[in-house]
């Protein structure tokens, strides 16, 4: 039992990013009908992000102490960051939490990148076939992740959680299990809920706002809607934007969980791709469960108990290939996905 | 008149191939190493041109093929022969069948679902190679010819000496003829000569299927696919058979791949190789004859140039200018250079996409047409 719990636990955290990565993915093309190459590119910049805001945040000023002297007999320097200089206790609490600050600078930033793109590039590829839509997506992603390689760098950047929300909890005593039977890092739970609170907040804007109604009637019937007399390309660009974001913010949050380097926004994208084909495109539902579903068996596969039992009859070990044979059996059976309508790019 | 253009193509194309080695002098590319991979590449954006030019289907699975010959052919290396004829036999064999399966799962849909079907396909094969067939493929570490490999039909060579690929005795790495011409010092290799052997073969196949009815139905997938289905035609099997004949000659790139340098890695599976033929492909022209291997030479060797570049050298270019003017311009220039490659390559090929769908060739014809006033005659024409 406390087995099967970890594994599930194990497995919602990477699920929760691709749960992220592919409601955005699914938002912009339910919206649009534009396949985004350069969705992991927008991943990866949240995390980038996060990595400048830390950066900036460590900005310090640099005091020479002559009455201290380091092992190499030289007067001692201290760096005191800026933002502790100017703010006292709530600058040391900013760069604490540096990941909560990035996430806040995110929201815009990524909103913003989310509008030029739309704007800049994607609106002149809507009457282009689909394939140069997916060539010049893909094309944006190569140059962001260069741009993002040239300035920061090949290696990954590790960053860090807040040191409250470091260390492990022992999940298995609070779901009245015996002590240090479920052990499970807290980040990794604060991202799982993270991530619940933002696809939560997603669904209550399209469901409950005027702007959220006006978006859903438009991913419906876009020509009825705009003769109706509203603008339904302002307001899709705007949703371009929300569902930069979201891949921003998963981005950002990731960020403690894997040090980010600049290949990590394609590697997700693959796997996004897999996750929104088998949860139906077009279906926003259906790329949230496909995300926690995919993440939950992968982390199954790998599972001691299930490798020696697969090993047993015979077969090669699976957990690293499971996602894309789910995906193949998923198409093949239900070549729609899980949660697909009829008629979605089927053209 | 389109048979001899044709064959005009195809004889111009010949000679083109074999004075390479002359004709790329000039420009600092004519070392052996980087002809082979113009002319590899080339096969590769070639079959890849037949899927995607004639039907329209975008492939991003690819590069699974290139990796499948590549390990079929140093199998053959170790168990038979170094004689490349065996393996570049079966890296195309193999590489056919493994299209055939991944052909056939992913023709399923088509448009978007296609692209990610192959994509996914394709990343699987690759997380396949690096774990679960280990044993086939030597995993990380990549599959490599040893001393106590069988090898059955060679005769044992000199001890403790790796033996190296030939085709009935001419050595790949051998360049049989050095020759300085107007100050170049040439160099012809027999690996370079095989390798275009099977280019120009590779680019005769392909004018033949671009003409014949077989290439005609694969357009009309293209065009209009709903309708070709309405009037009975079934357009799986046309779909399959292209998909199988670029997987095919992706394996034997692949093959060739090997055959030059007799190692396999899986990072030659990765995804991200079988997008760079289709930036090749679009590049150069998707749908054309000539493009894809224009597309190729074109990216290969100004991933070439590009690379060597760095700030000394740009330095060096830029000195006869003022300092400050030179600094700035050497901080401009330098991130797109040296490893900055990728971000060239990338931002190019959005440039091409936006703004010439065509590629270089669409490009080419349009200057021409600019330059010989071929529109404002057509214009004129209609006008009377």
């Amino acid at each position: 039992m406390d087995a099967i719990l970890l594994q599930i636990l194990n497995g919602i955290d990477k699920g929760s990013a691709y749960a992220l990565i592919a409601l955005g993915l699914t938002l912009i093309f339910g919206t649009l009908g534009v396949v985004n190459f350069t969705h992991g590119a927008l991943f990866m910049i949240g995390a980038f992000v996060a990595v400048t805001v830390g950066k900036v945040l460590d900005i310090s000023k640099i005091t020479i102490d002559p009455s201290r002297v380091d092992f190499l007999g030289n007067p001692a320097k201290i760096r005191t960051p800026y933002v502790t200089e100017w703010f006292g206790d709530f600058g040391l609490w900013l760069i604490e939490w540096s990941v909560l600050v990035s996430v806040v600078v995110a929201i815009p930033v990524m909103i913003l990148i989310g509008i030029i793109m739309e704007r800049g590039l994607i609106r002149h590829f809507y009457s282009r076939p689909h394939a140069d839509q997916i060539l010049v997506t893909f094309g944006l992603a190569i140059v962001l992740q260069n741009i993002i390689k040239a300035i920061f760098g090949a290696n990954p950047i590790p960053q860090s959680a807040p040191d409250l929300l470091q260390g492990s909890v022992d999940f298995g005593v609070w779901v009245g299990m015996a002590e240090n039977a479920v052990v499970y890092p807290l980040w990794r739970l604060v991202y799982f809920v993270f991530s619940m609170v933002l696809i939560g907040g997603v669904f209550a804007f399209l469901r409950f706002t005027t702007f959220g109604m006006v978006v859903r009637a438009g991913m419906a019937d876009r020509e009825t809607v705009g003769l109706l007399g509203i603008n339904i390309d302002r307001r899709f660009t705007i949703m371009f934007g929300v569902a930069a974001a979201v891949a921003g913010l998963a981005g950002v949050m990731y960020t403690p969980i894997s040090p980010p380097n600049y290949p990590m926004g394609m590697d997700f994208l693959v796997l996004s791709f897999v996750v929104v084909v088998v949860g139906g495109m077009g279906s926003l539902p259906g790329a949230v469960l496909a995300g926690f579903l995919l993440g939950i068996i992968e982390s199954f596969a790998s599972m001691p108990l299930i490798k020696d039992s697969i090993a047993a009859i015979g077969l090669p070990s699976i957990d690293q290939i499971i996602i894309y044979l789910v995906a193949v059996i998923v198409l093949l059976v239900r070549p729609r996905g899980l949660m697909g309508k009829a008629g979605m790019m089927e053209e | 008149m389109t048979l001899m253009r044709d064959r005009t193509l195809l004889i111009i194309f010949t000679l083109f191939v074999l004075a390479a080695p002359l004709i790329f002098a000039p420009t600092g590319a004519a070392y052996p190493d980087l002809l082979q991979r113009f002319a590899i590449y080339g096969i590769f954006a070639i079959g890849f041109n037949i899927l995607f030019g004639l039907t329209g289907y975008l492939s991003f699975g690819h590069a699974a093929f290139l990796g499948v010959g590549s390990y079929s052919a140093v199998w053959m290396f170790k168990l038979l022969s170094m004689n490349i004829l065996p393996a570049l036999l079966l890296s195309v064999v193999m590489a056919g069948i493994f299209a055939l399966l991944i052909g056939y799962i992913s023709l399923r849909r088509s448009g978007i679902y296609f692209s990610i079907l192959t994509l996914a396909l394709a990343q699987m094969s690759y997380v396949l190679a690096y774990s679960v067939l280990t044993p086939l493929t030597n995993g990380e570490t990549g599959l490599q010819l040893r001393l106590d490999d069988p090898r059955i039909l060679d005769a044992a060579g000199p001890e403790g000496f790796l033996p190296s690929t030939n085709l009935f005795g001419l050595e790949m790495k051998e360049v049989f003829w050095n020759p300085t011409v107007f100050g170049y010092d040439l160099q012809f290799n027999w690996g370079y000569y095989v390798s275009a052997v099977m280019l120009i073969l590779s680019f005769w196949i392909s004018i033949r299927i671009f003409r014949s009815p077989f290439g005609l139905m694969l357009r009309a997938i293209k065009t209009n696919q709903t309708r070709l289905n309405y009037t009975g035609v079934n357009s799986r099997p046309y779909t399959l058979a292209a998909f199988v004949i670029s997987g095919m000659f992706a394996g034997l790139a692949g093959g060739l791949l090997a055959s030059m340098d007799p190692l396999a890695g899986a990072e030659r599976m990765q995804w991200t190789v079988g997008g760079e033929v289709v930036l090749m492909v679009v590049l150069g022209g998707m749908g054309t004859l000539i493009g894809p291997v224009l597309g190729a030479i074109f990216i290969k060797y100004f991933e070439n140039i590009f690379s060597k570049i760095n700030e000394v050298v740009l330095q060096g270019w830029f000195s006869f200018l003022p300092d400050w003017l030179s600094n700035f311009l050497v901080t401009i220039v330098s991130p797109f250079v040296g490893r900055g490659w990728g971000l060239t390559l990338g931002a190019l090929f959005m440039i091409v996409v936006i703004f010439l769908p065509g590629g270089l060739v669409d490009g080419a014809r349009r200057i021409m047409r600019k330059i010989t006033g071929a529109d404002r005659r057509a214009a004129k024409a209609r006008n009377e």
